[in-house]
């Protein structure tokens, strides 16, 4: 055990290339999560689990930025929220306008298109939608009235493209286009050329008009949803949730789960293990018998006894990765402390009267910190892989998007097999960054604090 | 574990009663009936033994000699693939499956492990040492079941070369049936062979650095035994002692399987059994593994002892 100064050992780690690399790389992780915990609100975090929350967005959509890579685009997943509205009267009939305009530019049709309203009327009024397509051709998609209320009400509903109303309709329309129509869905045809059943590029205005008779009705939420196979960054998942949202919200909590379980556990042992060593004889030999104890008992069996059992809430589960953390480094600890404990100064205060607390704090401890810095380092990849682990086997907390988690939803739906690769190769590639990071940070301090590894 | 097994018991004999009413219809009064229950438990409870607390020395006794049969009892949930409920068949039709896989990829990974830790501890800083140490450190950062994942998707999806899931489709009593199985497993032992050498090759390395600087290695240098000898038959031979411990708990460590490599390839092994068992607590089932496992635990400490002996004539005392 070489004491070295922390100003040498910080000298030493700035020179060292990986240890600036992990520093650059925790770096950036700790900038995503404050990034994240600032600008994504908390509900979506919440609601991760809420499948109704994701209802709007679209199914294993692939992420957008592979149209930039690809010749063939694929439609994107589009969420239209503000229509051009127009109101007319002419006393007896009002008529209220939402138009979405959309600029269809991909080689495949949309998967669909949902018209979500809610609107407070009188009476019952009628709602009529139609499309106008980049060929001038108008189609009729659907007419309704909405029920019949004497009463101001609101009424919320969705028009789904599969509805058998449009389907009707289109089909009496059919004489615009040169093919059969009866075994297409309303949006492959929508979207078609006239000629063959191909994607038909250009801007399509989507228009919802809803007339009323004497009263005026109120459009309080209106959108569109052009269902595509493309959707965000990162893409979405078989429950539609956007894998963006996951993938951000899992960075903190797997910087957090990593840093606390591994300095509880370094700090821990430290302390166990100098405590042992200094006090020696007999408590030293029981301590050390219970430490063997723990030491020999496997750690992942008993991990997933224990979050079977007790609790998979993610606060327990960081404790019960402590439990079996802190064992290797009391250990190594006890031996430092051995040696320390002989040395002239630490006899020089025992005999000068001082308690042996502050022995133990003031001139062991000290010569520990090297050592337990960098064993911090390196346990934090061994606590975020073993918590990923357990999210894998579908133990971890539901409630929480960590990156294991997603990575079993991912395994549960058989991604791999279904080639849904950006469902599975990011959490994975996040694991592994944030497990390099610390790997290297703990290296480079393991290479000074241990010199001899370096030869 | 006796209070699981007496609710088990009340549970069985209410059941039995309800399934059949005509014993209860037999009854003249309640309390008659109760009786006649509480009998019915009673004399199960007897004959399992469960009369007597855990420590009497006859229960103790009869446990242990059914453990050295390896007669497990029967397990309350999980069966065997054949049908069967006894935990031995089911220990048993597991373990090879592991052996198969997981004792194979040790063996491999120790193998290209120490040649590849003794080539860069004999080249010391070389671009082979580099490779190897980085290789090390950036493969002991990444899951082992998400390369298993990737690895899926790369091998079984984007190029269809091997199977995704690693249980053979075609019954056992088939011809082809092993070569069925070893093209199962030809991608889990990669994955796991391909993460594992790196580790091996490091750690290896570290003890090979700490010999090649002692003293009789500098004076076989000076004397002009050549280098490759000196690396792979003198130093390799003193590194042995660690290496051999490190391997023998490995080997044994490797028949416990993999929980979270096995769930990923979907290999029927020890690994699933455990997770399966854990799962729905199955407590016949935990023991017996857990057993087997020690037993094979303990024979491999024995064996690397034995062996250190070999390698490191200092500890051979006595004789």
């Amino acid at each position: 055990m070489s004491s070295i100064s922390p100003q040498e050992i910080k000298e030493e780690f700035f020179k060292s290339k990986m240890g600036l690399a992990g520093i650059a790389i925790l770096g950036t992780l700790i900038l995503i999560s404050i990034i994240t915990i600032i600008a994504i609100p908390i509900e979506t975090f919440q609601e991760w689990n809420n499948p109704g929350n994701w209802i709007t967005y679209p199914k294993v959509a692939v992420p957008i930025w592979v149209n930039f890579l690809n010749t063939e685009k694929i439609p994107e997943h589009k969420i239209l929220e503000s229509p051009n509205i127009q109101f007319n009267s002419n006393g007896e009939i009002s008529l209220t306008s939402h138009q979405f305009g959309i600029n269809f530019n991909y080689n495949d049709f949309p998967n669909d298109f949902i018209y979500l309203f809610s609107s407070e009327y009188l009476g019952s009024p009628l709602l009529q939608m139609s499309v106008l397509r980049p060929d001038g051709i108008k189609l009729e998609l659907i007419s309704m009235s909405l029920p019949h209320s004497n009463i101001k009400t609101v009424h919320s509903e969705r028009i789904f493209s599969t509805d058998d109303a449009i389907k009707k309709n289109l089909s009496l329309q059919s004489d615009n286009f040169s093919f059969n129509l009866d075994r297409l869905s309303a949006e492959d045809i929508v979207f078609s050329k006239t000629q063959t059943n191909e994607p038909l590029k250009g801007n399509y205005i989507f228009s919802i008009d809803t007339y009323s008779i004497k009263s005026e009705t109120k459009m309080l939420e209106s959108k569109l949803i052009i269902g595509g196979k493309a959707f965000g960054i990162m893409g979405t998942d078989e429950l539609r949730r956007d894998l963006a949202v996951g993938l951000l919200w899992g960075t903190p909590l797997a910087l957090f789960i990593g840093l606390v379980v591994s300095i509880a556990s370094v700090v821990a042992g430290v302390f166990y293990g100098v405590y042992a060593g200094y006090k020696g004889k007999k408590t030293d030999e029981t301590m050390m018998r219970f430490n063997d104890v723990i030491y020999a008992l496997p750690a992942l069996p008993f991990l997933i006894i224990l979050s079977v059992t007790i609790s998979n809430s993610i606060f327990v589960m960081v404790g019960f990765l402590m439990i079996f953390g802190w064992v290797g480094i009391a250990k190594v600890a006890r031996s430092m402390s051995l040696q320390i404990k002989t040395r002239g100064y630490v006899e020089a205060a025992n005999m000068m009267g001082q308690k042996d607390s502050k022995i133990v704090l003031k001139h062991i401890i000290p010569q520990l910190l090297p050592y337990a810095f960098a064993s911090i380092a390196i346990s934090v990849p061994a606590a975020i892989t073993t918590e990923a682990g357990l999210s894998f086997l579908g133990l971890g907390d539901p409630s929480f998007p960590t990156w294991g988690q997603i990575l079993h939803d991912a395994n549960t739906f058989g991604a791999a097999s279904r080639g849904l690769w950006w469902w599975i190769m990011p959490p994975g590639v996040m694991i592994a960054i944030t497990g390099l990071a610390f790997v290297f940070i703990g290296n480079a301090l393991d290479a000074i604090v241990n010199p001899k590894l370096k030869r | 574990m006796d209070v699981i097994l007496k609710q088990g018991i009340v549970f069985q004999v209410r059941a039995e009663i309800t399934e059949n009413p005509t014993i209860a219809d037999s009854f003249s009064s309640v309390s008659e009936f109760e009786e006649f229950v509480q009998n019915q438990i009673n004399q199960r409870y007897k004959i399992l033994g469960l009369d007597e607390p855990w420590y009497s020395p006859q229960r103790v006794g009869f446990a242990m000699y059914k453990i050295l049969l390896l007669d497990f009892g029967h397990a309350t949930f999980l069966t065997s693939d054949a049908g069967s409920s006894d935990v031995k068949d089911i220990i048993f039709e597991k373990l090879p499956r592991t052996i198969l896989l997981f004792t194979t990829a040790t063996i491999i990974i120790s193998i290209i492990g120490i040649f590849l830790g003794a080539l860069s501890a004999s080249k010391v800083g070389s671009i082979v040492d580099r490779v190897t140490s980085s290789f090390a450190i950036i493969s002991s950062s990444f899951p082992v079941w998400w390369i298993g994942m990737l690895m899926i998707f790369l091998f079984s999806f984007t190029y269809q070369i091997f199977p995704a899931r690693a249980t053979p489709d075609i019954p056992s009593s088939d011809p082809g049936y092993l070569l069925s199985l070893l093209y199962h497993m030809t991608l889990p032992l990669i994955t796991i062979v391909m993460i594992g050498f790196g580790s091996w090759a490091y750690l290896v390395r570290n003890f090979m650095v700490g010999i090649m600087q002692e003293d009789f290695i500098m004076a076989k240098k000076t004397i002009g035994i050549n280098q490759k000898k000196i690396v792979y038959s003198h130093a390799l031979k003193n590194a042995a002692p660690p290496i051999v411990t490190i391997l023998a708990l490995s080997l044994s460590g490797s028949l416990g399987g993999a929980i979270i490599t096995e769930a990923v390839f979907d290999w029927p092994g020890m690994g699933r059994l455990y997770f399966e068992a854990i799962t729905v607590m199955d407590l016949p089932v935990i023991i017996g593994s857990t057993y087997i496992l020690t037993v094979f635990f303990l024979i491999g400490i024995f064996i690397a002892d034995l062996l250190y002996g070999y390698f490191d004539p200092r500890v051979r005392t006595g004789t």
